[in-house]
């Protein structure tokens, strides 16, 4: 009660705080010093605090249970073990947009901390402009999804019952995630304000890189999160879904990742100017396009939050606001610097646009499959979904050049390279691929012509990403970790996609199975009483060809009252494969059915995903090592 | 000045997506997962509201009607909103309301039913939610629409509107 009251005060003062902020910043626009005046400080800093506050009330509002508040009501439950009482904060609308609420407050903090030497001037329209949307943000909160309303009288006990939320993985999947989102506000804010002071040089791309890098890492480990407990948990045997809720957070990734390196050229050669300013500006409005999509509800999804029209146009308004607001700034105040320099055709800064290109066709592809549902039914009502052969079609045959493009366009030089076409070494590697490509394909029924030349191709560059490893050029180390972890990431994702196997059959206890490249055995059945359900556990014994022997135990899961069975897979990860096998009963006789699937190179998957954020790390500590 | 045309026809294309969403926004249709529809119902054991008898799903959905199993409780403050359109369909002879009374205190939920109309022409007791939990349901209230063979017909999460009755009228038909 206290707490919830205390929160929602809590809000207001911080929302008060952000509009204080103009008056003041807007008085030390005028004085001539190069340094912030402190009053902006102490009001950034009060903010901070009060947000701080409120969310932290919300926590205590969850631990305690305090169901006289909505949000609590409707997302928790006694029962809940404490620390999924703590992370469901954040697992419902209201919480998370407080959370996303603490992040742009803390990040523009952030900002003008380690922004000192910059131009005074330039830092404040960022911080006014980070303030629009702050205030954005505070609005949304108070007027439509208030995290702290009171209900009377008191239910007794809350709603929060969905035991596949309560999973360690998702209890951090959405504040990496959000990280990532937020912090391309900061990209926004600040192009915007060196468009408005005509700032847009190397040195502003040098300083906003480690901002684009952050977001990028956070996007990309809050991806990974969600794709390995969608795996593990939901236990669909699958990593990607291209449901429209992951789509999104693709989206201004894909949008970040052209940036990182578009800003590049714009650092080191004073290159794309433009362009980069329209990426920066994407990324941040990709962002909230997702938002819009997921909390109105306009989207039919497994993540869709509660539906609430008049949050929807909110959103709507502010998303439309932003974007109309940062084009007048863009059209009227961008002048474009003529440049003299000429463009070779193999150069770096030529694979790098090519890079983007491809990057923008990527992401209009999946924008298009997410958005023109929508269209199709407002225009013609006429329903329709887009799903993975959508994507794979009009992704693969692109991929392709993608991916040569990558094996040779980080070794070039900028401004000119003297292309020797020829070089031996890497022809050799190239037939090398072919030849391990045909290895590959034989073992398979793969006949299609894009899918051979894919694997050929995501060989070549696996191989090149190595090689780059032990000689020298003008790849940093983090750039060849990051891109050997992309390729590494592409091929097992293909391996995954043609080596999994599936098996479904009928089976007794006692009896065994045999496959192609083994048997499985189903060894013995242990029924035992859990509180409220008993719990079958099969126990299989898995003997593949090359004598290899697993153990897996599914569990069947028979809740007495009533009578609903629900069944928990037994996956098996090891470096090479994950085995994974999961059991149903089979009404009426002793038979069982069971699936049993392999998977080639799941952790792979993973890892490689980790490798890239780990280069991009090295590369933000050494920038900053550098600077100091 | 610059070349108008570009800036010109961006704002033309947003104003037209502004447009397509905003329109889209109100044609919001619930999200449904479709694996319970088409669907028997669990069948489930409860005790009545009234006389604390124990009775079986399986008895209920018997005559040739529609079934509505509405899951509600009394300190629920959207099932208040949607009680009136209960009240209505219970005055339809094809169609018959199941109540499914949802961790409620018993003297509460007595005092409402008194309070607002009984459209309820059985009340089941679901005092610890589980059998909320095993039928899929998201929260309170929620609807089943179910006909005579046990088969979920519609779901509705949420609310009961006008829309919803409509659509549960063009279900009798």
């Amino acid at each position: 009660m206290f707490f919830s009251q205390l929160g929602f005060y809590s809000l207001i003062i911080g929302l008060i705080f952000s509009i204080i902020l103009f008056p003041v910043a807007y008085r030390d626009l005028s004085i001539v010093n190069n340094a912030i005046s402190s009053n902006i400080f102490s009001i950034l800093s009060l903010k901070l605090f009060f947000v701080f506050l409120s969310f932290i009330c919300l926590i205590i509002s969850f631990i305690n249970s305090d169901f006289s508040n909505e949000t609590v009501y409707n997302n928790s439950h006694t029962t809940k073990p404490l620390f999924y009482k703590i992370s469901g904060t954040w697992g419902n609308h209201e919480g998370s947009l407080l959370l996303c609420l603490l992040i742009l407050v803390f990040f523009i903090f952030i900002f003008l901390i380690t922004s000192r030497k910059e131009p005074k001037k330039y830092r404040i329209i960022t911080l006014l402009f980070q303030e629009i949307i702050i205030i954005g943000f505070f609005l949304f909160l108070l007027i439509t999804s208030n995290p702290f309303n009171h209900l009377f009288p008191i239910p007794q006990e809350g709603l929060g019952l969905n035991p596949i939320l309560q999973d360690p993985i998702l209890a951090i999947h959405p504040p990496i995630l959000y990280l990532g989102y937020i912090g391309s506000s900061i990209i926004l804010s600040s192009s915007i304000a060196a468009i408005i002071q005509n700032n847009v040089n190397n040195y502003w791309a040098k300083n906003l890189k480690n901002w684009v890098i952050i977001s990028w890492i956070f996007l990309t480990i809050g991806i990974v999160l969600g794709s390995i407990w969608a795996y593990y948990e939901l236990g669909w045997g699958g990593f990607w879904f291209w449901d429209p809720v992951e789509n999104i957070s693709l989206m201004p990734w894909l949008c970040l990742t052209a940036l990182v390196h578009s800003i590049l050229v714009l650092e080191k050669k004073s290159l794309f100017e433009t362009w980069t300013l329209v990426l920066c500006i994407s990324s941040f409005t990709l962002s909230m396009c997702g938002t819009f999509l997921v909390r109105s509800g306009i989207l039919n999804s497994v993540h869709t939050f509660a539906h609430d029209p008049s949050r929807g146009i909110f959103i709507l308004i502010f998303l439309f606001l932003l974007i109309l607001i940062s084009l007048i700034i863009f059209f009227f105040f961008h002048k474009e610097k003529k440049i003299k320099q000429k463009n070779f055709l193999f150069s770096k800064e030529t694979s790098i646009l090519l890079n983007n290109w491809f990057m923008m066709y990527f992401l209009s592809v999946v924008l298009i499959g997410t958005v023109y549902p929508i269209f199709l039914e407002v225009i013609t009502n006429e329903k329709i979904s887009v799903g993975p052969p959508f994507y794979n079609k009009l992704l693969i045959p692109f991929l392709i050049p993608f991916l040569f493009l990558m094996s040779i366009g980080p070794n070039m030089k900028w401004i000119r390279q003297n292309v020797k076409l020829l070089n031996v070494k890497l022809i050799l590697l190239f037939l090398l691929s072919i030849f391990l490509s045909y290895l590959i394909l034989i073992k398979t029924e793969l006949n299609t012509l894009f899918g051979s030349v894919l694997i050929i191709f995501s060989i070549y560059l696996f191989f090149v990403t190595i090689r780059d490893f032990f000689i020298k050029n003008q790849i940093n180390f983090s750039q060849k970790i990051s891109h050997f972890g992309f390729s590494l990431l592409i091929l097992s994702i293909i391996m995954n996609g043609i080596f999994s196997r599936e098996i479904i059959t009928n089976i007794k206890v006692g009896e065994k199975y045999e496959f192609n490249n083994g048997t499985i055995y189903f060894e013995d059945i242990n029924t035992s009483k859990k509180k409220n359900y008993i719990s079958i556990v099969g126990i299989f014994r898995i003997k593949e060809n090359n004598n290899n022997e697993i153990y897996l135990e599914p569990e069947l899961r028979i809740f007495n009252q009533p009578i609903v069975v629900t069944s928990e897979a037994d996956i098996k990860t090891n470096f090479i494969t994950d085995k994974f096998l999961v059991m149903n009963l089979v009404k009426g006789n002793d038979y069982y059915n069971i699936k049993y699937q392999t998977k080639p190179f799941m952790i792979w998957i993973w890892l490689s995903a980790i490798l890239m954020c780990v280069g991009a790390s090295i590369n933000f500590f050494k920038r900053k090592q550098n600077e100091e | 000045m610059k070349n108008k045309t570009l800036p010109i026809s961006i704002i033309i294309f947003l104003a037209f997506c502004f447009f397509v969403f905003l329109k889209g926004l109100s044609n919001t249709n619930n999200y449904i997962p479709n694996e319970s529809l088409g669907k028997k119902i669990a069948s489930f054991n409860a005790k009545n509201f009234f006389n604390e008898q124990e009775i079986n799903s399986d008895e209920l959905f018997i005559e040739k009607k529609i079934y509505l199993l509405n899951i509600w409780a009394s300190w629920c403050v959207p099932c208040r909103n949607e009680h009136g359109i209960l009240m209505q369909l219970s005055q339809n002879d094809s169609i018959k309301i199941i109540g499914l009374n949802y961790k409620d205190n018993l003297d509460n939920a007595k005092k409402f039913i008194n309070e607002m109309g009984n459209p309820y022409s059985k009340i089941l007791r679901d005092q610890d939610g589980t059998i909320s939990i095993e039928l899929g349901a998201y929260g309170v209230p929620e609807t089943l629409v179910i006909d005579n063979n046990k088969i979920i017909l519609k779901k509705f999460v949420g609310p009961l509107n006008n829309q919803s009755l409509k659509e549960i009228k063009s279900l009798i038909r």
